[in-house]
């Protein structure tokens, strides 16, 4: 038998995907659970020896069925992917562990199992795209994961039926988004004969400039942006993490668009080369504008909203206009920026979600309305859940800071009064910021709680997983040699090896 | 190609939602044809199965449930209709430049697939190249789609089977769903949507479920020779009990096959086809490197091949079951409910 650690990445996605049909046939409350919470603990530990490994010697490359690539499928584990994976399966790890008190509140006993096999299920989806080498691939891995979220998503009926709606909404949009993303891939086939990616770009060059394409870049381009949720393609978002149950919001804030704005940075930077991108396509002036647009409108819109997992999903959709607009600056300083938030806004929105789910699970309502005082009831998740806020915002000591600051130190690099404008935008944003995260704190601290109610925390195996997230976020914001380290090494190995 | 462009027209400009669905039929046996005239015999097969059989079968099951009439006639949406024209025109630009079609120079013909063409009778040993791709060199792809069939089969039950719901709520549905001449006399019942009374289908589906199963094996185990495979089989499987349903009753086709024991197929293919991976790796060679899994690499092919083609048709049959089973469930939870409101 050879040694274990040569397997480490099929491990990373395959184990999941094998529990999952185990964990379809388990019963009861808790064993479903623990498998669940095990195997992804086991995924973070293969995706941190990788991420480890992959520092101290290069990229790995693992040739499932024996098959040399491009015959074959490869994994390919370099620094960027490596770096996704520790995030997504970390964040799922940390979620599992708050899941168990809170989702029986929201899910039925008898359909437990099934609902943790299709966690399962996305999580290898998300862990599959990242670590893929393979452009048809990682369409299959974006099948799984996204029918798994929308059963998930589904899945908060008890509470709202329209969770239903929600969840039909975005298996339209983003059954349309897939599909943009194959037709895509097939255009480029077309024009290549290869789908490993680091064949397609090898190729690449030779025919960038043809018709076909051109069309198939711009399937791609878009069809990511769809399950991204770029400002205007963001409509299903607010509705999938508003009516979904607590702990699939919490955990697709941190990972699922996430994994979009990876399949972005990887096309882009790895695929189509920055220059083809940028210079030959002008993809700053698509993606730019949209943006700043986003950020901008939906901090906005984010004020005036009247559920605070509404108003946190509004936030969400402005957030991912700071990565893209990393993304559009087109430099290695905007890449940084841009990979150091995908981080940062993880670790933050995870918290601020799960700290949300603290409040569904005492007060029964995640309505501004009816958590009046709930400062007042439930101090130590209040208090919480404002920290998580000041991260948002962006005050130094927090993780919010650490990536603004890099986003305006790329901005500036941009030339004189263009990147004044664009740090002036970034600042009217984070006030448009300070005001929605103000309103909550100004609900639950300044009104009074409601007649009758007492003191009452939520439960410490909530609270933990909880103040893991916030703290680690202050943790990340100090101390930031892991984030801005690893986001600088992955910023200069995709724009040099372009 | 014409019929195929009027016939999803008319699908569109068509208010009956059962002409809909049997035109759609109509529009899948014309896309299998051209297929087949491209060539693509297995892409063309499947085609055939999954969508004018199934998908239609699905169709007119969800159409038992809510009837087939539209509720009102949507207007001229002009936004979507703009990007839809747009997109057209897109795919139309990009045919400028395109390699021309079949050409044995295009980067398709002389990249990857030469290898696949020339090497795949010494490497793998099967006839059906399209087979040697799809389960070998491109396999963890289809192990991926075994998956993404699980995983429909998972979330339709999660959200459908609701054995324990709470009555009221089966009553809040069944007003919301008004009867309709559609669901067809007293005679035939929803449970089942089967036709209790009729000898001649009874007959015919008597005779007809043995060949369908024969063919459903040959398919099955066909599939390194000719084109077939696990995802078609399991298609005409599923399309055998989904025909005895029909006729007989649901009740019936539970007895021979239950729910649970469905959701246990489900997982058992997928874990099928998963433990050929891990048995190759634990004898030393990558995931689903079948070469190590007997002590000549064809036949250690042809083993790793058979085996994973089972996995695929048993979670295939078993997910088409789960998604028609929980479909016409919930026509007996609504059937129930409006028999004790008129009660």
């Amino acid at each position: 038998m050879i040694s274990l650690s040569s397997q480490f990445p099929i491990l990373v996605a395959l184990a999941p995907l094998m529990a999952a049909p185990f964990c379809a046939l388990f019963r009861g409350n808790t064993l479903p659970w623990a498998m669940t919470t095990i195997i992804s603990a086991f995924s973070f530990y293969v995706s941190l020896s990788l991420l480890f490994s992959v520092v101290a010697s290069g990229p790995i490359s693992y040739e499932l069925g024996g098959w040399a690539p491009p015959w074959g499928i490869e994994y390919v584990v370099d620094p960027l992917s490596g770096f996704m994976l520790v995030l997504i399966s970390g964040i799922s790890t940390g979620v599992l562990l708050f899941a168990r008190d809170s989702i029986t509140k929201e899910v039925p006993a008898h359909q437990l199992g099934l609902f943790f096999a299709a966690y399962l299920l996305s999580l290898t989806g998300m862990l599959g795209i990242c670590i893929t080498g393979d452009a048809f691939n990682i369409f299959v891995f974006l099948e799984i994961m996204s029918l798994s979220s929308y059963a998930l998503i589904a899945m908060g009926e008890r509470t709202d039926r329209r969770a239903l709606t929600a969840a039909f909404q975005y298996l339209i949009i983003g059954t349309v988004g897939a599909t943009f993303y194959l037709t895509g891939v097939g255009l480029i086939y077309m024009m290549t004969g290869t789908l490993n990616i680091a064949d397609i770009a090898s190729r690449f060059p030779e025919i960038e400039g043809t018709r076909p394409i051109l069309a198939g870049v711009g399937f791609i381009i878009v069809g990511i942006c769809i399950k991204l949720a770029l400002f205007p393609m963001h409509v299903w978002l607010p509705n999938s993490y508003t009516y979904a149950p607590n702990i699939i919001t919490a955990f697709f804030a941190g990972t699922a668009t996430k994994v979009s704005v990876y399949l972005l940075i990887r096309f882009i930077f790895t695929v189509f080369g920055p220059n083809y991108s940028f210079a030959g396509l002008g993809l700053t002036d698509v993606l730019m504008p949209l943006a700043i647009l986003g950020f901008l409108s939906m901090s906005a819109v984010a004020i005036f909203q009247t559920n605070l997992k509404r108003l946190l999903a509004y936030s969400s959709v402005a957030q991912l206009g700071y990565m893209v607009l990393g993304i559009a600056l087109a430099s290695e300083a905007g890449l940084t920026a841009s990979v150091v938030h995908i981080f940062n806004h993880a670790v933050v929105k995870t918290g601020l979600f799960l700290s949300v789910g603290c409040m569904f699970y005492v007060v029964g309502s995640t309505y501004l309305k009816d958590l009046q005082g709930v400062g007042r009831r439930m101090p130590l998740t209040t208090f919480g859940f404002a920290l998580g806020g000041l991260g948002l915002i962006g005050v130094p000591l927090t993780p919010g800071f650490i990536s603004k600051w890099y986003l305006v130190v790329a901005v500036l690099e941009k030339g004189s009064y263009f990147g004044y404008a664009l740090v002036a935008a970034l600042m009217v944003s984070s006030l448009l910021a300070v005001i929605y995260i103000w309103r909550v704190v100004e609900v639950a601290y300044f009104r009074p709680p409601p007649e009758g109610t007492e003191t009452q925390e939520a439960p410490l195996s909530l609270l933990i997983p909880t103040w893991i997230f916030i703290l680690g976020s202050f943790y990340f914001g100090i101390e930031t040699s892991f984030n801005v380290g690893f986001a600088k090494t992955i910023a200069s190995f995709l724009m040099g090896g372009a | 190609m014409l019929l195929l462009i009027a016939g999803t027209m008319t699908v569109l400009m068509v208010r009956n939602l059962f002409v809909a669905t049997m035109l759609l039929g109509i529009v899948s046996f014309t896309m299998a044809l051209i297929f087949i005239s491209l060539d693509a015999v297995d892409v063309a097969f499947t085609e055939a199965a999954v969508g004018a059989g199934i998908s239609t079968v699905l169709y007119i099951g969800t159409l038992a449930l809510v009837g087939s009439q539209e509720k009102e006639r949507p207007k001229l949406a002009l936004g979507p209709l703009v990007i839809c024209v747009l997109v057209g025109a897109i795919l139309y630009y990009a045919t400028y430049e395109m390699p021309e079609f079949g050409h044995p120079e295009n980067p398709v013909q002389t990249h990857v697939a030469p290898r696949y063409v020339e090497e795949s009778p010494t490497e793998i040993g099967i006839p059906n190249m399209v087979t040697s791709v799809l389960a070998s060199y491109r396999g963890y792809d289809t192990f991926g789609e075994v998956t993404v069939i699980f995983t429909a089969g998972i979330g339709v039950l999660l959200i459908l089977r609701q054995r324990r719901r709470k009555r009221t709520e089966a009553e809040k549905d069944a007003k919301d769903t008004p009867l309709d001449e559609n669901r067809g006399g007293k005679g035939s019942s929803l449970s089942g949507l089967g036709s209790a009374h009729d000898l001649v289908p009874h007959v015919i589906a008597k005779l007809l479920i043995p060949f369908i199963f024969v063919f459903g094996l040959y398919v099955q185990f066909h599939g390194d020779f000719g084109p077939g495979g696990g995802f078609q089989a399991g298609v005409i499987f599923a399309a055998g009990i989904i025909l005895y349903a029909l006729v007989f009753s649901l009740d019936l086709a539970r007895a021979v096959i239950s729910e649970k024991a469905i959701l246990f197929l489900i997982s058992a293919g997928v874990v099928l086809y998963g433990g050929v991976g891990v048995v190759s790796m634990l004898l030393g060679g990558n995931f689903l490197d079948y070469n190590v899994l007997a002590s000549d690499p064809i036949a250690g092919q042809h083993i790793g091949i058979l085996l994973v083609e089972l996995g695929v048709g048993i979670t295939v049959t078993a997910a088409m079951l789960a998604i028609f089973y929980a479909f016409v469930g919930r026509a007996d939870l609504i059937e129930e409910a409006a028999q004790r409101g008129e009660n």
